[in-house]
């Protein structure tokens, strides 16, 4: 009977003492829309696999999301020498991985050897191969590292805010980490589960460990509806990204869950074809290559409507290649072009056009007409494509609006070169301009208007090739400040790309979620996910 | 069930009518863009309201209901008489021929046949009118939408190259072409005819389908697919009901079609 009584006594405490547990246990969910492909955080490519870098890796210095200023994380300091070649950085001494292994200076040089070993192909790594020749890597003690590239990089202590620092000596290989979590559970496309690093090593001011959220749950949903409604029913915490629609229908449901961090990175743009052996009527490559031609498209497009209609009110135009997001390297000098179809006209009347009975022709009388591709099932693209037809219809041109398949386009684009225009976007993650050399240079294969070219065929590209191998050989900020400011004078010009909007970042947050700053930045929400914390009542819910 | 025949022929001639006459009767040019009234709600000046454009939606359902109307018929009347010239000749002729035709009908089914629509929608010239490529779709639907008809009409072919009547003409003298047009091909009739009406609704539901992933009919010319498209998002479709009408004109139309087949099979 004894034995019984405390066998009972036992289990009422064992379950009351779960539910302590339970209560005070906090757990932050949200969506991934697809299953991470990887948990190697050198070889991370797709969305997935990047936010659980985000979420678990420790890395040596971030680039606050927010400021976007550098900050020193593994790192407490470091410096460039040997001319942009080298970089010394002093290390925490505190640092333990999630699995208890101590951290050290073995790990960075563990890490950046696997990182710049070409058989591993590592994308994260391309950004740092600089030159011909090996990276050198040099302990010089347990807390402090030397990097030694083949040649300079400028803008080089930014590269390492991608690079999660992996163990040397831990038995659990990549699944060991310095961030604030690490991967517990993952049930293959249902969901994973991250627990809080018992190791990690920030505190708050106040001494506490971070992070405040013991567990973070990540479902995996592919639909955004159903994220949405999730959201509203309050089963997740956050939406990192939305479109204008689901943003609307939030602010609507729930003002305050919406939030609008402003202008993003994120560009829509339309560029002509100007590749020399396109298979394109001559004297259709000879409008594409005319800055006046492009610049009159470009002012006969309404940028405002655009963003007004197109993304509902959620973009702004489009200045230049970079957006006024970037704090640092956007060139405050430039303005957007103004919608003003007279002064298109007068361009295209220089040129030789001729506007008659609402048709403009040119000098030969072709009747101008070109067609623009763009990728099928994006809908801003088609509205934005609709948009531009109805523009460019009242300088007597005629669009035709193509949508195809993805690869089809891709085709097209970067292989035969059988089109005229494209409308296309750009997602840019990087506020560095050394993250764009293959864009501007014009022997790049990105050079999308004409790439890969043996030699610049216009005196406009050679002038960008020099700058921007000028910017990139400098360590000078202001240097490179002025010189990119000069790459983007020049493309605001002669306009081989006409950007068109800047989207706004968008994101939906549950008001339980505390510490919130939405950034322009992915991940715009949890960027300071150490810090966020949930309110008492929910943590105590669930 | 012959009133309901007749109300749908009727919902039909009046929906054909409505559509035909759209340039009289369609409040604005179905592409033009009222930049200011975008995703209106109906009202005197917009019926059935704007779309996301600003664009008048009784205008581009009264142009779209055109373009799928006109259309899917012309493809469906191109796909039964390629499966009427495939499977007739060939169930009629028998032999080796016939054992060909359906190896190579089997295979032309087994295609993926959205993505061979795909691919060959890819490699079309770009600058062509909308119209031009809505025309070349539908056309690319009929060359592709032969097969299924034809094994039907093969089968049939066959059974009647065995009939009573066909050895009959036989022994009277009646052969070869003489044969084929006089005695089978007016029995086929109402097998090819069958085909017909279920093709209508079928290429119009691949028309959406394609109009779904954005590679239906081009801006600015709208058709039952494009209009559809309005209704793949769940934020856009939440209290507003009048985006439904579309997708009840198109349910509505394609299943009087259903009608008027069923009432066509029952003579057959």
């Amino acid at each position: 009977m004894k034995k019984h009584l405390l066998l009972c006594i036992l289990l009422v405490i064992g379950a009351i003492s779960h539910n302590a547990v339970a209560q005070t246990g906090s757990e932050l969910r949200f969506v991934l829309h697809a299953e991470p492909k990887t948990f190697n955080p050198l070889l991370v490519e797709d969305d997935a696999s990047e936010s659980i870098r985000y979420l678990t890796g420790g890395v040596l210095i971030r680039v606050n999301r927010l400021t976007q200023e550098i900050t020193p994380e593994l790192a407490t300091r470091w410096k460039i020498s040997n001319g942009g070649r080298t970089i010394s950085f002093e290390l925490r001494r505190d640092g333990r991985f999630s699995d208890g292994t101590p951290f050290s200076a073995e790990d960075v040089a563990y890490t950046m050897t696997q990182l710049m070993d070409p058989a591993l192909h590592s994308p994260t790594g391309d950004a740092f191969r600089s030159g011909e020749g090996q990276v050198q890597v040099k302990t010089l003690g347990s807390d402090r590292v030397e990097i030694t590239f083949p040649a300079p990089i400028a803008g080089l202590e930014r590269l390492f805010d991608q690079v999660a620092i992996m163990s040397a000596h831990s038995a659990q290989k990549e699944m060991a980490v310095l961030g604030p979590y690490y991967v517990a559970e993952n049930k293959a496309g249902s969901y994973l589960i991250l627990k809080r690093n018992p190791y990690y090593w920030k505190q708050d001011g106040s001494g506490r460990q971070l992070p405040y959220v013991d567990s973070v749950r990540l479902d995996i949903v592919q639909n955004q509806d159903t994220e949405i409604l999730r959201l509203l029913r309050g089963e997740i915490h956050f939406i990192n990204s939305l479109n204008p629609e689901y943003f609307d229908k939030v602010t609507s449901e729930n003002p305050g869950m919406a939030h609008d961090a402003g202008v993003s990175l994120d560009s829509e743009e339309i560029w002509f074809n100007q590749v020399a052996r396109a298979p394109l009527p001559d004297y259709k490559k000879q409008w594409f290559r005319s800055t006046n031609f492009r610049r009159a498209i470009s002012e006969a497009i309404n940028r405002q409507d655009l963003a007004r209609v197109a993304f509902r009110g959620y973009a702004h135009p489009a200045i230049g290649p970079v957006s006024p997001a970037n704090k640092f390297w956007f060139n405050s000098h430039l303005q957007a072009h103004p919608f003003d179809q007279k002064s298109a006209l007068h361009r295209l009347n220089e040129d030789g056009f001729n506007l008659k009975d609402g048709v403009l022709r040119d000098r030969d009388g072709h009747v101008v007409e070109f067609s623009v591709i763009t990728n099928a099932g994006n809908k801003y693209r088609e509205r934005m494509a609709a948009m531009i037809q109805q523009d460019l219809e009242g300088i007597g041109i005629k669009l035709n609006v193509v949508t195809l398949d993805f690869p089809s386009l891709i085709e097209r684009i970067t292989r035969n070169f059988n089109y005229e225009a494209c409308l296309l976007g750009l997602l840019n993650d990087d506020l560095d301009p050394n993250s764009q050399m293959n864009l501007w240079l014009s022997s790049a294969e990105n050079h999308q208007w004409n790439p890969a070219q043996k030699t610049p065929e216009t005196a406009w590209e050679a002038q960008l090739d020099k700058l921007m191998r000028a910017q990139a050989s400098t360590l000078n900020e202001n240097k490179r400040k002025k010189y990119f400011d000069e790459v983007q004078q020049i493309v605001w010009e002669q306009e081989p790309f006409i950007y068109l909007v800047n989207r706004d970042a968008l994101s939906a947050v549950s008001s339980v979620v505390q510490n919130v700053h939405p950034a322009v930045l992915r991940p715009q929400v949890y960027w300071n996910i150490d810090q966020l914390s949930l309110a008492q009542q929910v943590a105590e819910k669930h | 069930m012959k009133w309901l025949r007749t109300g749908a022929i009727v919902f039909l001639l009046l929906v054909a009518a409505a559509s035909l006459s759209a340039d009289f009767v369609a409040p604005a040019h179905y592409a033009y863009q009222f930049r200011s009234e975008t995703d209106a709600p109906p009202s005197y000046r917009h019926p059935l309201g704007t779309d996301d454009l600003g664009r008048d939606r009784l205008s581009r359902v009264l142009f779209g209901t055109r373009v799928s109307l006109l259309l899917a018929p012309a493809a469906a009347w191109l796909s039964s008489l390629l499966a009427l010239l495939v499977g007739g000749i060939s169930g009629f002729l028998g032999g080796r021929l016939e054992k060909i035709v359906i190896a190579a009908t089997d295979l032309f089914l087994s295609l993926p046949w959205l993505f061979l629509l795909l691919t060959v929608r890819a490699m079309l010239p770009l600058n062509v009118s909308p119209m031009v490529s809505v025309v070349i779709t539908f056309a690319l639907l009929g060359c592709l939408g032969w097969a299924g008809a034809a094994r039907v009409i093969c089968a049939d072919a066959r059974t009647m190259r065995q009939a009573d009547f066909v050895l009959l003409a036989r022994a009277s003298g009646s052969s070869g072409l003489r044969l084929l047009w006089r005695h089978v091909l007016p029995n086929l009739r109402p097998i090819v005819l069958a085909q017909f009406w279920i093709s209508i609704p079928v290429f119009i539901l691949t028309e959406a389908n394609l109009g779904m992933l954005g590679l239906g009919v081009t801006e600015p010319l709208p058709s039952w697919g494009s209009l559809l498209r309005e209704l793949q998002s769940y934020p856009a479709i939440s209290g507003q009901p009048w985006l439904f009408i579309p997708l009840l004109l198109f349910v509505i139309v394609v299943g009087s079609f259903h009608l008027v087949l069923r009432t066509e099979e029952l003579p057959a």
